[in-house]
C-alpha cells in the first residue's frame, strides 16, 4: 500500500485502535488534517485551545485506560500543550501528542511558527521523537504507543516536519508488528522469593496499614487489591490519585490520607508497624515531614517504576513490576500464611482505629443561611448515588470533592493530583464524556479554576457534551486564601477577584443551561433539576460560604499525628 | 551524608537529543556534572558517556535509577562501586622562553608527558593519567604561563572481563 506521510499517520492511529483525536489545526499540520478529512473511523474533536485538547485527551485516558491522542500545530500549538503534558506526565497518564514542525529545510532557521518542540517538552514527556524521514514514521508511532502505555505510563510526543506529510510523495506502508527497543524495558513481575518474603512480612503485622495510590488505578489492579485487603482484614487508605482503587463505602476504608486526609487514616499511618504501599510514590502532600513518616513501620512497596522505590522514604522490601501481577501473586502467596495473622492484635488495632473514627474529622458546621461547600458535594453524592465520573480543578473544591464524594470504583475520580493544574476540570470532563457518552460526568470546580479553560464551553456545545459543571463559588481563590489565613496572618494578597462574571449568563451565551443556587434550602432540588437535564450541559453556580477552610489539615513539614481538625483547634489531641 | 566522587558510565543510543536528555535530568533533579565525555563506540548505534558527579549514597542510587529510566539509556553503571581504571588526558599550551625550556622538559619527563607541538615561544604538552596526576602536573608548572588547556574529563573502564555491554 503506497501512502503519503499524512496517510501513514492516520493508518498508524487506526492500527492502534484510536477512536478520538483531540486537536487544533494550523499550518504545519494541514496535510495531516487534509488526510483526516471525512475519515469515518477516527473522530476529531476540535477544542478551543491546545491546552484544552491535552487535558481532554488526558481525561479520556484516565477514564477508559486507552491512550489519549492530541494533534496540534508547530510553535504556539505545541507550546500551549506544555501544561497539559506536564499534568499528564506527573500523573503518569498515557498520551500520544502529534505536533507539526516546520519543514526540515527550515528547521533551525527561526521560521514562522517554529519552536523546538522536542527540546521544550523533554522534561514533561516520558519520551519524545523528532521524525526525520517518511520511512521511520510507522516505526516511531509503534514505539511511541509502546512507551506511552507500558511500564509507568506517560505522554509521548511525536514531532513531524511538514514536508514529511506532503501528500505528493507516497511510500510503501506497513505497520510494524514489533520494534526494537533495546534500551526500554518495562518490569512485568517480581520473583517468587520476594513475593513469598512480602507475604510473610504482611501477615506478621500487628498494626498493618495499606496505602494505595494512582498505580492501582493505572495498573488496573483494584480487584486484586480489594481481594488482598479483604482476605487480610487490614485497614486501607488511598492517596488523592488512588481514590476508587478500593471501595470507599467499605468499612475497611479509612478515607484519603495526607495533607487533607482523614484523622483515622493519618493516625493509622503514623502508628502502623507494617506499611504496605501499592502504586504510591510517597508524595510530599502524603508524607508530611519525612523524618517523622511512619516512624515504627517496616515498609513494603510495590511499584512499576524502579526509580520510585526509596526515592523519598527508604523501604524495607520492594516489589517492582505491574501492580496487578504482583498483587495476583501475593493473593496466592498469603493464603497458606493466613493463620499466622495475630487476630487479637489486629482486633486491638481496629478498636484503636474505630476510636479515631469517633472524632468524625469530616464533620463541619451546618448552616441554613449560607451554603457550605461540603454539603454541595454530599448532596451531589446522594443524588448521583456515587455513580458519576467526577473531574475537578485544583484547590479547596478539589479537596472537598475528594473527601466527600465516595468513589467505589476506579477511574471515576479524575483530577490533576501531581502538577495541580487549574483549568484541568472542564476539558478533562469532555474527554471522559466522550469515552462514556451515556454516563453522568460532573466537573466540580471553583470560580477561579473554571475561568482558566472556560473557552471549552464552546467545544461542549459543538459535540453536545452534557457535562454538569458544579462551580463552588466563594469569590476567592479558596486554597490560596486558606494558606494566607494560616500562614500570612490573613493578608489576602491577590486571592480575591474583583470582577467575577455571571456564570449562569456566561453559560447560556455559550448555548448551555445556566443556573445559580444561593440558598441552602434550594440546594437539593436545584442540583437534582440540573442532573435531570440529561442531554444538556448545565453550569451550576453555587454561591458558597466565603471563608470555609479544608480540614483536617497537616501543615507542610508536620507529621501525620500533627493534624489541625477545626478552626479553633491547634495541635488537636495528639495520640 | 557525605558527598563522594562517582564515575558514572553510560551506554546511550547514538541519537540526537540523548545528550540533552541526560544533561537535562541532571539539572532538573539538582545533580551536578563535574565533567563529561561522550564518544561513539565500536557499535555505531551506541555512544559511551562517562561523567563524574559528587553526591551522597542515597542520591547516587536514585540518580542511577533515573538515568536507567530514560528511554535512550541502554545501560548505566557506577564504576566507583568496583575495581576500575580511570584516565584523563590533558593538552596544555605553555608560554615557554629559552631559560624555561629545560625545566619544562625535565617535568615532562618526570610525568611521562609528551611535547607535541613547539614554536619559538610555546610548548604544547600531552599528558595522560588519573586526575590527581593531571592536577599535580599543572601545579608543577609554577610560574610558567599557561596559555590554554583542555582536559578530556575522566574516562573509566572496569577491570577484568566485566563490561557495560553484557549486563543487559
Amino acid at each position: 500500500m503506497k501512502l503519503s506521510g499524512s496517510q501513514i499517520i492516520i493508518e498508524c492511529l487506526k492500527k492502534e485502535g484510536v477512536e478520538f483525536i483531540f486537536g487544533y489545526p494550523g499550518g504545519a499540520v494541514l496535510h495531516i488534517y487534509d488526510a483526516l478529512f471525512g475519515d469515518k473511523k477516527i473522530k476529531h474533536v476540535l477544542t478551543r485551545h491546545e491546552q484544552g485538547a491535552t487535558h481532554a485527551a488526558d481525561g479520556y485516558a484516565r477514564a477508559c485506560g486507552k491512550p489519549g491522542v492530541v494533534l496540534v500545530t508547530s510553535g504556539p500549538g505545541i507550546t500551549n500543550c506544555v501544561t497539559g503534558l506536564a499534568t499528564a506526565h506527573m500523573d503518569s497518564v498515557p498520551m500520544i501528542i502529534i505536533s507539526g514542525q516546520v519543514s526540515r529545510e527550515y528547521v533551525g532557521s527561526d521560521a514562522f511558527q517554529e519552536a523546538d518542540a522536542t527540546g521544550i517538552t523533554r522534561p514533561v514527556t516520558k519520551h519524545n521523537f523528532l521524525v526525520d524521514s517518511r520511512e521511520s514514521i510507522a516505526e516511531v508511532f509503534k514505539k511511541a504507543f509502546i512507551i506511552a502505555t507500558t511500564g509507568r505510563p506517560g505522554p509521548v510526543l511525536i514531532d513531524i516536519p511538514k514536508d514529511l506529510t506532503d501528500p505528493k510523495t507516497k511510500i510503501n506502508f506497513e505497520y510494524p508488528k514489533k520494534v526494537k527497543l533495546r534500551s526500554y524495558k518495562a518490569p512485568i513481575s517480581e520473583s517468587k522469593l520476594k513475593i513469598e518474603e512480602a507475604a510473610k512480612l504482611l501477615v506478621s503485622a500487628k498494626k498493618p496499614m495499606v496505602y494505595s495510590g494512582g498505580g492501582v488505578i493505572l495498573g488496573n489492579a483494584h480487584k486484586e487489591l480489594t481481594t488482598l485487603v479483604k482476605t487480610l482484614g487490614y485497614p486501607v487508605t488511598n492517596t488523592l490519585m488512588g481514590l476508587g482503587g478500593y471501595p470507599a463505602t467499605d468499612n475497611q476504608f479509612l478515607g484519603m490520607l495526607g495533607m487533607h486526609g482523614t484523622y483515622e487514616a493519618n493516625m493509622a499511618m503514623h502508628d502502623c508497624d507494617i506499611l504496605f504501599a501499592v502504586g504510591a510514590r510517597f508524595d510530599d502532600r502524603v508524607t508530611g515531614d519525612t523524618s517523622k513518616f511512619c516512624p515504627s513501620a517496616k515498609i513494603i512497596h510495590i511499584d512499576v517504576d524502579p526509580s520510585s522505590i526509596s526515592k523519598i522514604i527508604e523501604v524495607d522490601l520492594s516489589l517492582v513490576g505491574e501492580t496487578s501481577n504482583i498483587l495476583k501473586d501475593l493473593n496466592k502467596a498469603v493464603k497458606p500464611h493466613l493463620k499466622k495473622i495475630n487476630k487479637s492484635a489486629l482486633k486491638k488495632w481496629w478498636t484503636q482505629i474505630d476510636k479515631w473514627r469517633t472524632k468524625k474529622c469530616l464533620s463541619y458546621k451546618k448552616s441554613n443561611k449560607i451554603i457550605k461547600p461540603q454539603s454541595v458535594i454530599e448532596t451531589l453524592y446522594d443524588i448521583t448515588k456515587g455513580n458519576s465520573y467526577v473531574t475537578s480543578d485544583v484547590g479547596q473544591h478539589q479537596m472537598w470533592a475528594a473527601q466527600y464524594y465516595k468513589f467505589d470504583k476506579p477511574n471515576r475520580w479524575i483530577n490533576s493530583g501531581g502538577l495541580g493544574t487549574m483549568g484541568f476540570g472542564l476539558p478533562s470532563a469532555m474527554g471522559v464524556q466522550l469515552a462514556y457518552p451515556k454516563s453522568e460526568v460532573i466537573c466540580v470546580t471553583g470560580e477561579a479554576s473554571i475561568l482558566m479553560c472556560i473557552q471549552e464551553l464552546a467545544t461542549c456545545l459543538q459535540y453536545r457534551l452534557p457535562i454538569k459543571i458544579i462551580n463552588l463559588n466563594n469569590r476567592y481563590m479558596g486554597m490560596v486564601r486558606q494558606w494566607q489565613e494560616f500562614f500570612y496572618e490573613g493578608r489576602y494578597a491577590m486571592s480575591y477577584m474583583e470582577a467575577i462574571p455571571d456564570f449562569a449568563q456566561l453559560a447560556s451565551s455559550f448555548g448551555h443551561v445556566g443556573m445559580k443556587i444561593e440558598k441552602p434550602s434550594e440546594l437539593k432540588t436545584k442540583l437534582q433539576e440540573a442532573m435531570d437535564l440529561k442531554d444538556r450541559l448545565v453550569f451550576v453556580d453555587v454561591i458558597t460560604d466565603q471563608e470555609e477552610n479544608v480540614y483536617p489539615m497537616i501543615k507542610s513539614g508536620q507529621a501525620h499525628n500533627e493534624m489541625h481538625l477545626s478552626p479553633t483547634g491547634k495541635d488537636t489531641e495528639l495520640a | 551524608m557525605d558527598e563522594k566522587r562517582h564515575i558514572i558510565s553510560l551506554l546511550v543510543e547514538n541519537e540526537f537529543g540523548s545528550l540533552s536528555r541526560i544533561a537535562g535530568l541532571f539539572s532538573a533533579r539538582g545533580y551536578n556534572i563535574h565533567c563529561l565525555n561522550v564518544a561513539p563506540t565500536n557499535d555505531v548505534s551506541i555512544s559511551r558517556m562517562t561523567l563524574v558527579t559528587f553526591c551522597n549514597d542515597q542520591k547516587i542510587k536514585q540518580l542511577a535509577k533515573q538515568l536507567d529510566k530514560l528511554v535512550d539509556v541502554v545501560n548505566v553503571k557506577d564504576l566507583t562501586e568496583e575495581t576500575h581504571i580511570e584516565r584523563e588526558m590533558l593538552l596544555l599550551k605553555l608560554k615557554c622562553n629559552k631559560n624555561q625550556r629545560d625545566e619544562v622538559k625535565r617535568l615532562v619527563d618526570i610525568f611521562r608527558a609528551r611535547i607535541i607541538d613547539v614554536t619559538d615561544t610555546t610548548y604544547t604538552i600531552e599528558l595522560t593519567g588519573v586526575t590527581e596526576k593531571i592536577l599535580a602536573f599543572i601545579e608543577s608548572m609554577g610560574k610558567i604561563k599557561i596559555i590554554e588547556m583542555v582536559r578530556s574529563g575522566t574516562l573509566g573502564i572496569s577491570r577484568g572481563i566485566d563490561s557495560l555491554e553484557n549486563i543487559k
